[in-house]
């Protein structure tokens, strides 16, 4: 793989994935810590001829992604937990509709205003359900300045594959953190692009949700003539309004079946010195680095430690995560929240002797609180 | 030979869910027979709408049709629009829709003057959700949260469109058709964020508790509380107090339209312009 090298802040990268991945419009609000992806692609959007849009408020932000999206545009919105919890309900349309988008979250500390400039893993259980009702989200989670370059190009594949939008978090820390990362060449990015699909017959053949029962919408771009309903009630094969019992069951049915049948296209995870470990450590995002260096100094001193890292968290690696918790007695889970993914953890092993080190302060966990803790395992 | 309205409708789709003697039917006529005198294809008009009775308008219609989340008609209009400027966009929103919890991108897709129509069927009330205040629900009327009678001021939403920037302010009534369709031909011919607003009845759920049980009551107070501009300007301060005008209210030619400054941003990025500064503009602030 032809690799080049940058020096640069994952909210940058981020923004610069999104462009090199064929995003043509940004819609969004400024929001710490995650307003330098706003910042940058506006500069590069209109270069290419695209359009980003600082709008009234975040519910409009991501109400004009979606708008762009229905036109046929790859298109994103980037944000944090407040402008998440007030993106939910569109969220829902997007899901329900199956209009694909991307949608950066770069988490602070919550709930409500918290700590707006320092670190959380706050956002995982909102990142799974943001919407009420019932689908089933794809959330990817950046653990190095590459990938949130890697993750959101990622995203944007996901989102035309599976027709809906996929979240990708990232956090204060890896946001703002500023350094060095090989990313792969845009031509590889752009070779690996795969468009949505799209129906060529005749108009009057056309039925934009009428599809297999494990398989997504098939939109094609509004004002192509062909013309459809968007719509965020439960809806028949044309997208008009219906109430009909079995529609409606099947609708909701293949929402949740377009994903959960078709997990392992997800699935993405890192493990870390995890060949002969002995006590199994579970981070991601910013705090898998930590747990990085933790592991080499534990290592050091006889300790096998190694590291479980899932990439893609919703839906969550479990029969991975199960494959390794029947075989290894010590597990830690090692989070910025009181244990979000940490009963993600219990859920996929059938256990719950999971350990946890948990911090809330807006301070990152540094590698020798979890080696202490590792040591109490 | 009548109107063949057929081309234009999700004949599947009637008949509506609109009650008997609703104003909305009458209101959507007039906007097909718009489209079709200016000649407009079918695969070139994207109607948006929101939640409410008005909400559906958008499901009867057969255009490329979003139907939207409560009261963000406009910002996904924008986003549309933005991606597809060369064609057309029309949103369809209620009184509740447009002017409360929409409220916000409706003031914003004024200042923008973003080129789209917003059609705002104005009933006084919330309809679909059996008759709760609106912000245009006059005040002293019965509504279901105020049955002792409704006291919060009312929004005139011309008046809010005109001092929030749209370039092009209008108001009619469903009582003429006919003025309204000339109406809709000249809010969506218009270049810029265009804001008609349409007086309709809601016998149902305004009327039936505030003695105006039939669409004709109904009708008739509509009647009795608007006037055409030139009759209302030459009224007295006291006498236009409870008048709405009806007409062309504002219409601006020389407003920036957004996504002609948006093609003019994407210049200065590509290196064909100098950046934007305030030297650009006759009106800076």
């Amino acid at each position: 793989m032809a690799t080049r090298e940058v020096i640069s802040t994952g909210n940058e990268l981020a923004a610069i994935a999104a462009v090199d991945a064929g995003c043509m419009f940004f819609g969004g609000y400024p929001l710490t810590p995650s307003s330098e992806v706003m910042h940058v692609i506006s500069d590069l959007l209109p270069k290419k001829g695209g359009v980003a849009i600082q709008m009234e408020d975040e519910i409009g932000g991501i109400c004009a992604v979606i708008g762009a999206a229905m036109v046929g545009q790859r298109a994103l919105t980037a944000t944090s937990g407040p402008g998440m919890s007030l993106k939910a309900e569109q969220l829902g349309l997007a899901q329900m509709a199956e209009v694909p988008l991307v949608c950066v979250n770069v988490m602070r500390g919550g709930p409500s205003t918290g700590l707006p400039t320092r670190v959380s893993q706050g956002d995982i259980l909102q990142s799974k359900n943001p919407s009420h009702g019932d689908y089933k989200s794809i959330t990817l989670c950046a653990g190095s300045l590459a990938e949130c370059y890697t993750e959101v190009v990622r995203a944007f594949n996901i989102a035309d594959r599976f027709m809906q939008p996929v979240i990708v978090l990232l956090d204060e820390t890896i946001g703002h953190m500023h350094g060095k990362a090989d990313l792969p060449t845009v031509e590889e990015v752009e070779a690996g692009i795969v468009p949505r699909k799209r129906f060529d017959g005749p108009a009057e053949e056309y039925f934009p949700y009428e599809c297999e029962h494990d398989q997504p919408a098939v939109l094609n771009p509004m004002y192509e003539g062909y013309r459809y309903h968007f719509t965020g009630l439960h809806h028949d094969k044309n997208g008009y309004p219906t109430e009909e019992i079995e529609t409606c069951r099947k609708l909701i049915q293949r929402l949740e079946d377009k994903v959960a049948l078709h997990e392992d296209e997800v699935e993405s995870y890192e493990e870390f010195m995890m060949d002969d470990a002995e006590v199994m450590i579970v981070a991601y995002g910013s705090v898998s680095l930590a747990a990085k260096e933790s592991i080499r100094h534990l290592r050091k001193e006889g300790i096998k430690a190694g590291l479980f890292r899932p990439i893609t968290i919703w839906p969550s690696p479990a029969a991975k995560i199960k494959e390794h918790t029947d075989k290894i007695e010590k597990v830690l889970v090692v989070e910025l929240n009181i244990g979000q993914y940490h009963g993600e953890i219990q859920r996929a092993a059938a256990r719950l002797d999971i350990e946890g080190l948990f911090k809330v302060n807006g301070r990152p966990i540094s590698p020798y609180e979890i080696v202490n803790k590792v040591k109490e395992l | 030979m009548a109107f063949n309205y057929d081309k234009y409708l999700r004949l599947e789709k009637m008949p509506t869910l609109w009650c008997w003697g609703c104003g909305d039917g009458v209101i959507l006529k007039a906007f097909v027979r718009a489209i079709e005198k200016m000649g407009v294809n079918q695969d070139d008009v994207c109607v948006v709408s929101g939640i409410g009775c008005s909400g559906r308008f958008s499901s009867y219609v057969d255009f490329n049709t979003v139907h939207t989340t409560h009261g963000r008609t406009i910002a996904y209009a924008t986003g549309i629009k933005l991606a597809k400027p060369d064609k057309m966009v029309i949103c369809v929103a209620g009184d509740g829709d447009a002017l409360a919890i929409g409220g916000n991108h409706t003031i914003h897709g004024c200042r923008r003057n973003i080129d789209m129509t917003m059609i705002i069927i104005n009933n006084f009330i919330y309809g679909l959700t059996n008759s709760q205040t609106s912000p245009t629900t006059p005040k002293g009327m019965w509504t279901v949260s105020q049955k002792a009678g409704n006291i919060d001021p009312t929004f005139d939403t011309c008046d809010l469109a005109i001092a929030a920037g749209a370039s092009f302010v209008a108001r009619e009534s469903m009582l003429d058709p006919k003025k309204l369709e000339k109406m809709l031909i000249k809010a969506m011919e218009h270049k810029g964020f265009s804001m008609a607003e349409v007086l309709s009845n809601c016998h149902i759920n305004l009327g039936r508790k505030n003695k105006m049980v039939s669409a004709m009551e109904n009708l008739e107070w509509i009647d009795s509380i608007t006037a055409p501009k030139k009759k209302y300007d030459a009224m007295t301060p006291e006498e236009q107090l409870n008048i709405l005008p009806t007409g062309i209210l504002k219409q601006d030619l020389e407003a920036d339209e957004y996504c002609d400054m948006y093609a003019e941003i994407q210049k200065v990025h590509q290196g064909e312009r100098k950046v934007i500064t305030q030297d650009d503009f006759a009106k800076k602030i």
